[in-house]
């Protein structure tokens, strides 16, 4: 990266159903957090780039990011909506990025948004499932628990990997999220709950999914010089994004997302790191089976080892990497728009040592990697307190 | 499908789905389905026309849908798989009849049937399913 930039404020929303408030009150919630977070003030704002997946359909809602400027007290600096499915929020903030790194803006608010729970159960799905195509998937009846349990079954038919294992992806982000008072689900769950829980699309039942939530997420990033002069910026090493075909029967392969692995390899070179170098991950787990896939498609185990990584525990919090700290998807809640930001914001404070009783001890650098849709969108993005260098 | 009574869509897409057809680049060989209008290996020098799949194929992965997105409420569970066809590509299908019998690697032909109701007024849509290949073991 030429210029570098750096976070200098999160926040999110408590994430869960809101019935009370609308897209337009988390949004700016979010925002005032970030800001807040970041000691500086609205006025240093020059552009305001939002994520959001689908207000159009979940609230007929469009021109997200007019909205969110005029409540969040922004005119009127430009303002501007993302979509990228469930990868709308990293990809608004890999182009704050670039829009800093190119110089044109030395601060900008990054946030994402999502408004789920005004639609009821069967719509809900149906409109998730815009993220895939609709003509060719969504035509036969596919829904996203489906195109997920495709990649499941198939995972386990090539590589054995089992239901439990998949159930422990649950069960670890579950425990980890009991300490995240902003998650949508603060208890603990067992191996056996997940399995004997509904099933929604074979071998994925209810535990094996994300919720629909309702929240919001921003990050604060600055420029170089303005980092300097503020309390622990964290630096953004690299921020990758690849693309796949949109309908899932259109890969060689059900049993990886290429788009990960590319965007991955991206943030590697970028950076000089390997998946060695990393203290705590935050992985898209909108799915069991989708966070075992990434652990491999990321580089910490060999592939078609996923379900074993996990059942040996290494994603906990005190193991080699600890994933998900503060409740995943899952457990925290996955208002598709705003998910990825709410990882960053959650990396970064690992990062900065403010997790409290969530802490991965000495985190220095993190990873996250937000996902669009079945996998044909993915974002991987490296932050670091200070240099980062590679551990061996 | 968010779609609501679209007929323009339903007969834009009717030939493809009644039919299975899609097209074929004879420039580089490559089949697709659904039809691409342009070949994105050629590019300018692609020479795609029409080509008719035949439906049969194998079963790549499937799912039992339980909880089922509008429009398909009354038909829960199902079961969709992708489907690799004889002639080289894949496609997302409902496969009809026992879900205990379908398997990873059983191959599967075609047979035209009712797809659901869309919207309150009631569009039928029609298409293609699949069934089990009888008397077929298990390839994985
Ligand atoms: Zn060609």
């Amino acid at each position: 990266m030429t210029r570098r930039v750096a976070v200098v404020g999160v926040g999110y929303t408590k994430f869960g159903e809101h019935w009370e408030r609308s897209l337009r009150d988390l949004s700016t919630e979010a925002g005032a957090l970030a800001l807040a977070d970041s000691k500086l003030d609205g006025k240093d704002i020059q552009a305001l780039y939002v994520g959001n997946m689908s207000a159009g359909r979940f609230i007929g809602q469009g021109h997200l990011g007019a909205l969110a400027a005029e409540y969040a007290g922004l005119l009127p600096i430009p303002a501007t909506r993302f979509e990228a499915a469930c990868a709308s929020s990293a990809v608004a903030f890999k182009n704050a990025c670039i829009a800093i790194q190119s110089g044109k803006y030395d601060v900008i608010m990054a946030a994402g948004a999502e408004k789920m729970t005004d639609l009821m159960g069967t719509d809900a799905i149906a409109t998730l499932m815009g993220a895939g195509d609709q003509e060719w998937e969504a035509s036969v009846g596919l829904t996203f628990a489906g195109l997920y349990a495709l990649i499941a079954r198939r995972h386990m038919a090539v590589y054995g990997t089992t239901r439990e294992q998949m159930a422990m992806v649950s069960v670890n982000n579950h425990k980890n999220g009991v300490l995240n008072e902003r998650a949508q689900f603060r208890y603990e769950i067992t191996v056996e709950q997940v399995l004997k829980s509904a099933m929604i699309s074979d071998p994925l039942t209810l535990l094996d999914c994300s919720p629909i939530t309702d929240g919001a997420a921003a990050v604060i990033l600055v420029s170089e010089e303005i980092a300097r002069k503020l309390d622990n910026p964290i630096w953004v090493l690299s921020t990758s994004q690849a693309t796949d075909t949109l309908a899932l029967h259109n890969r060689a392969s059900l049993t990886g997302l290429n788009a990960t692995r590319v965007a991955a390899r991206k943030t590697y070179q970028e950076t000089g790191l390997s998946s060695r170098d990393i203290d705590v991950a935050e992985v898209h787990d909108c799915f069991s089976i989708n966070e075992i896939i990434a652990l491999e498609d990321l580089g910490f185990c060999e592939k078609g080892q996923g379900g074993k990584f996990v059942e040996d525990g290494k994603i906990s919090r005190d193991s080699e990497i600890p994933v998900n700290t503060t409740g995943g998807l899952k457990s925290v809640g996955h208002p598709v728009g705003a998910t990825g930001i709410r990882q960053l914001a959650d990396l970064t404070n690992q990062l900065r040592g403010r997790c409290g009783p969530m802490q991965v001890t000495g985190a220095n650098t993190g990873l996250a990697l937000n996902i669009g849709g079945s996998g044909a969108t993915a974002v991987v993005s490296m932050l670091a307190n200070g240099d980062a260098k590679p551990k061996r | 499908m968010v779609h609501k009574s679209s007929v323009p869509l339903y007969w834009r897409l009717q030939k493809s789905r009644y039919t299975l057809t899609g097209t074929k680049c004879h420039t580089c060989n490559t089949v697709y389905f659904p039809p691409k209008e342009f070949c994105p290996a050629c590019r300018r020098k692609g020479d795609i026309r029409e080509f008719r799949f035949s439906g049969r194929g194998k079963i790549i992965s499937y799912t039992v849908i339980r909880v089922p997105p509008e429009g398909f409420e009354k038909y829960t569970p199902y079961t969709v798989a992708i489907i690799e066809l004889d002639e080289g590509t894949r496609l997302s299908g409902q496969v009809v009849g026992n879900p205990e019998s379908i398997d990873i690697g059983r191959k599967v032909s075609p047979v035209f049937r009712k797809f659901h109701e869309d919207g309150p007024a009631g569009l039928i849509q029609y298409g293609i399913k699949f069934e089990l290949v009888a008397e077929e073991t298990p390839l994985k």
